[in-house]
């Protein structure tokens, strides 16, 4: 099991370093997503990963899994999605003054929607 | 207490200055007298026990931890230099009210005046070693302001920041000196240092401390290499320069030699490296000084020879050296500090400072002359005056030290030659300035200064006409109790008498006096050589060159990592982690896999991985189809949501799965703006280099998890699980932690959600974009934006939903739930109508906005912590209890419930207000081939 988790969280870390190295902000998104996720699951497999027994104290229960990296990786979650939703509305911001959506902000080219439009306000012109 | 108020005057004295002078030009002038005078009121008393030889210490503890005290430290050195910066501050002030012109700002001028004057005073009678180089560091800071008062002149600018580099520079160098000797001795303490002097120079850091001990001393005292400062510090209004190049600045450095003298003189490292620079910059001095055209540029000279002779003094260690050094350190004071006002009133009058066009002066300015010929001559070392005392004393060390080494006699001889240029200077600032026929092309025509600009000049010529002439029963007990000081013992016998028979000093003496006369006479060929040789080097053009290279190669280097790009950066950040993280690997001996067995493999466990693995590798293969991509995405984030509920994490699972939906939605909506695919732009190479690190980066993540889980670990779990009940009163210890234990955690992370919800509500706030109605193939994406089947389960759902929310909030507590998860579900169910009712209608019927919600949120976290103050606990202290509910039943509550209803507002508050405000762009946004423009 622990080296099925190790593989995933390699898999995670790898296609999200490689999308986070991509040119266009929204596979950049996505790549920053994958690493948050392999990230969190690192956290809390700190607790080591155990089965079946929840950190609700019980007079049942078996016993406790730790619960620290728990409530550490929930506020990690929270805090990823604000982040996610800063990075996106910056990639908003940055297309909407820009024309495109590169990371670099270069205006290399324009994107297709973008392009469409500029066509449009040619024709307009014209 | 009152060598406290003594060093605080002055800082207090500057802000009152600078508004004092709102009411009239002279005002800052008055507030700025009246203070120094208060000063010197308060030092008064304080005088009579110094001069029966009592050291005063007043100390306060400040930072005992790091052995900082404030300490403040009066005895004969300390008292001698407050003394004069506080008299010669005081002539100063009366100076320059004159000085300036009704253009100057007069309380700018005196407010930094002040600052600099309480910089000096904090210098030297600091007790702690630290507290001195902090004021220091004021010195330097305050001297810039100064410097560069006339902020329109490009010279001031320049000056005041070549000041600022090099005296600032050596700041820090006498900073590192400070501690090291501090650690030497293990207290920063002055008495502690200077009795330790043996300890000090047996220590092994001896050097390294001595070196940049002098460093501070060389640059702030303008010794040769770093002597090149003070002579474009003379752009500084005159009064500044005669103040700081007299009594101040420069002489901060001479005055750490004298301070210090105890504690690290008497190696051959102090000798060579203390005689050897004060005797280069005595030299370079004088002989400059005789070939400088501008009147100032001549004294600046003149002053860095000086100096070079004090430290060449202090240099010799011998006691009766260090005691010339001490008296010729109050006589440069009193000559130097009226030939510069002399010079300023000269330039005030005459409209110039170039001594080619000065001529003549004396029958324009008679009174004037005849103070500025007596401070030039006791400059020179005439007799009946107080130069000629300490340098005779100079003279007679010299040869005093040359009879202990073997090719000794060097020293006299340069000492004489120096001695001769001296002369011939000061003759030259004399005759050619008030006689050597007639004024050249002047400016306007040159006359008497008004009467009270005059009177400092007055008083210290009289103080250099009284010294030299009846030292005993003016200097000599100063002298004595300074010297005392800076000996930290009784000085050896001498005399200050003008007569002691036919000596080797009065020999040189003689000599230097008739050659200087001699040098003067013959001046002509030696310009002209002058100009052609020596003339040509600028020590400032080597600074210049070697700040240019600095900056050059600065820039040069951000230049090449930081190019503006994100794709590089980002590269760059990757390729340093996978690098630490394999020199790391490496660099362990440990073995990879541990000791700790693992949990045996299951099927459904199996499959679930496969399933994220080929999700995850989907992701990236597909992410140019940008749709496609998203959802491969959410199968990634479904399966993490399954790992946490089986491996004991329901929590965590809960808050994954609501995370989920929001952040799709947010994609969505966000894809909605964007193009729907990446254009392929990236070469095959670049491909490959990029999977080639990021299957780097997977691989020591991989294998880093694995060391980690194959190892056994040590936690402090059992403390959380043993007073979660007792002391949080709550069965769910995840939640427990976040509204208890860590609640200041949790404060902090809301605050932070709270501001990045402002944040996109700002980067939103006027944002246009173009909008797509259709795909890329002209498909219309929707022909019915809300669906009415759509749209009335939406409705029907919400109840239940808020009903499900306020659940997981109550039972957070106990079971999973909690602030967190009950307030992403909220906003889900809200988020919900509005997607599937649309904008208007939702709005209509809930009030959404969501700022109060992210106020009112924090504002009850907050309280619930200051709440426990009342009560005489530490912030966010919990409480809570059980009650009785009718109809209900028995119910815990907790006080950890309100702070966790502060965690649920701004959690609803927070993604409402990013989801809404990117929904309403749709109604701002441009339609796809519109007119306008984008932004």
């Amino acid at each position: 099991m622990d080296a099925l988790l190790s593989i995933a969280i390699g898999v995670l870390t790898a296609t999200g370093v490689y999308l986070t190295l991509r040119g266009r902000t929204f596979p950049v998104v996505l790549g920053l997503t994958l690493l948050s996720y392999a990230v969190n699951v690192f956290l809390f497999l700190m607790g080591r990963a155990s089965v079946g027994l929840p950190p609700l104290i019980a007079p049942e229960a078996a016993g406790y899994t730790d619960p620290l990296p728990q409530a550490l990786v929930l506020t990690a979650i929270v805090i990823g999605f604000a982040m996610t939703a800063f990075v996106v509305v910056l990639a908003l911001r940055a297309r909407a003054e820009l024309g495109n959506d590169h990371v670099d902000g270069l205006n290399t080219g324009l994107d297709e929607t973008a392009e469409r439009q500029h066509k449009g306000e040619r024709e307009d012109r014209a | 207490m009152s060598l406290l108020t003594l060093v605080l005057l002055p800082f207090l004295a500057a802000p009152v200055a600078a508004w004092g002078s709102r009411f009239g030009r002279l005002h800052a002038a008055w507030i700025a007298g009246a203070f120094t005078a208060l000063a010197l009121a308060l030092l008064a008393p304080l005088l009579p026990p110094v001069f029966g030889g009592e050291t005063l210490v007043h100390s306060w503890a400040w930072i005992p931890s790091l052995g900082v005290t404030l300490a403040f430290r009066l005895d004969g050195l300390s008292m001698m230099f407050a003394l004069l910066i506080l008299v010669i501050g005081l002539l100063i002030i009366l100076y320059a009210r004159y000085y300036l012109n009704p253009r100057d700002c007069m309380g700018r001028f005196y407010a930094y005046l002040m600052l600099f004057m309480g910089s000096m005073l904090g210098v030297v009678l600091s007790e702690n070693l630290i507290q001195m180089v902090v004021f220091w560091e004021l010195t330097s800071l305050s001297s810039f302001l100064l410097i560069s008062y006339w902020q329109h002149r490009a010279e001031g600018r320049q000056g005041a920041r070549m000041a600022l580099a090099i005296t600032g520079g050596g700041g820090l160098a006498l900073f590192g000196g400070v501690i090291l000797l501090g650690h030497i001795v293990g207290s920063y303490q002055l008495s502690d240092v200077l009795a330790a002097g043996d300890i000090i120079r047996a220590h092994p850091l001896y050097l390294p401390t001595l070196l940049l001990i002098l460093l501070g001393v060389f640059t702030k005292s303008a010794q040769f290499p770093f002597h090149f400062w003070l002579p474009h510090a003379m752009a500084a209004p005159t009064p500044v320069s005669a103040y700081l190049h007299s009594a101040t600045m420069v002489k901060a450095g001479v005055f750490l030699l004298a301070r210090l003298y105890p504690a690290l003189s008497g190696s051959t490292e102090w000798f060579m490296l203390v005689s050897g620079a004060g005797l280069a910059t005595l030299l370079l001095g004088a002989y400059t000084a005789l070939f400088k055209h501008d009147l100032k540029g001549l004294l600046a000279y003149s002053t860095l020879s000086h100096l070079g002779l004090i430290t060449l003094l202090f240099g010799l260690s011998t006691p009766l050296a260090a005691v010339a050094g001490v008296f010729h350190i109050i006589n440069h004071a009193t000559f130097k500090a009226s030939l510069f006002m002399a010079a300023g009133i000269i330039d005030h009058e005459a409209g110039t400072r170039d001594m080619r066009r000065l001529n003549g002066l004396w029958k324009y300015m008679p009174h004037t002359a005849l103070l500025a010929m007596v401070a030039a001559a006791a400059m020179a070392g005439v007799p009946l005056l107080n130069g000629f005392l300490s340098k005779e004393m100079f003279f007679a060390e010299t040869v005093h030290v040359a009879q202990l080494t073997a090719v000794g006699w060097l020293l006299p001889a340069l000492a004489t030659l120096a001695g001769v240029f001296s002369v011939a200077y000061s003759l030259r600032f004399i005759h050619d300035v008030f006689f050597n026929g007639e004024p050249v092309d002047l400016p306007k025509t040159p006359h008497e200064p008004p009467r009270w600009m005059k009177v400092p000049v007055e008083v210290l010529v009289a103080l250099c006409l009284m010294v030299g002439m009846l030292p005993a029963f003016t200097v000599a007990p100063l002298l004595a109790v300074a010297a005392t000081g800076a000996l930290q013992a009784t000085p050896p016998q001498y005399s200050l008498a003008l007569w002691h028979g036919f000596t080797p000093e009065l020999g040189m003496s003689a000599v230097a006096l008739t050659l200087g006369i001699l040098v003067y006479i013959g001046r002509k060929p030696l310009f002209a050589l002058h100009e052609r040789t020596v003339g040509r080097l600028d020590a400032r053009a080597v600074y210049n060159a070697l700040q240019g290279a600095l900056l050059h190669a600065n820039s040069a280097l951000i230049a090449r990592i930081e190019t503006g790009s994100l794709q590089r950066m980002a590269l760059l950040t990757v390729l340093v982690a996978v690098a630490a993280g394999t020199v790391g690997f490496l660099g362990s001996n440990a073995p990879l896999t541990g000791t700790r067995a693992g949990l045996p493999l299951d099927a459904v466990s199996l499959l679930a991985a496969l399933a994220l693995i080929a999700a995850a590798l989907g992701t990236a293969a597909l992410h140019r189809q940008r749709l496609v991509a998203l959802v491969l995405i959410g199968v990634v984030g479904l399966v993490v949501s399954l790992a946490f509920v089986k491996f004991s994490a329901p929590d965590l699972a809960l808050t994954q799965l609501s995370v989920e939906v929001v952040t799709l939605v947010l994609l969505l909506l966000a894809l909605h703006y964007l193009p729907q695919h990446s254009p392929p732009e990236s070469s095959n190479a670049r491909r490959l280099r990029d999977m080639a690190l990021a299957l780097a980066a997977g691989g020591g993540a991989a294998a880093l998890t694995w060391a980690v889980l194959t190892r056994p670990y040590e936690h402090i779990a059992g403390y959380f699980l043993e007073n979660s009940v007792p002391g949080g009163g709550g069965h769910n210890v995840v939640n427990v932690i976040l509204v208890d234990f860590r609640g200041f955690d949790t404060l902090g992370e809301i605050t932070v959600l709270g501001l990045a919800g402002l944040g996109i509500y700002a980067l939103l706030k006027g944002l246009r974009l173009p909008l797509r109605r259709a795909d890329e193939r002209g498909v219309d994406w929707s022909s019915d934006a809300h669906p009415p089947i759509m749209a009335t389960l939406s409705r029907l759902l919400l109840p239940l939903a808020l009903l499900v929310s306020v659940y997981i909030f109550l039972r957070g507590h106990n079971m999973p739930g909690g602030g967190f998860i009950a307030g992403l579900i909220t906003a889900v169910a809200l988020i919900l109508q509005y997607l599937a009712n649309g904008i208007d209608w939702t709005r209509g019927r809930v009030p959404a906005n969501a700022h109060p919600l992210i106020g009112s949120g924090l504002l009850i976290a907050t309280l619930t912590g200051l709440g426990s103050w009342v009560f005489g606990y530490p912030f966010l202290t919990s409480t809570h209890g059980h009650l009785h509910w009718p109809l209900i039943g028995e119910f815990e509550l907790a006080s950890a419930m309100a702070f966790d209803l502060g965690v649920y507002l701004v959690v609803v508050g927070a993604t409402l207000l990013i989801l809404i405000h990117l929904g309403k762009l749709s109604r701002t946004a441009l339609p796809h081939s519109a007119e306008g423009s984008r932004d």
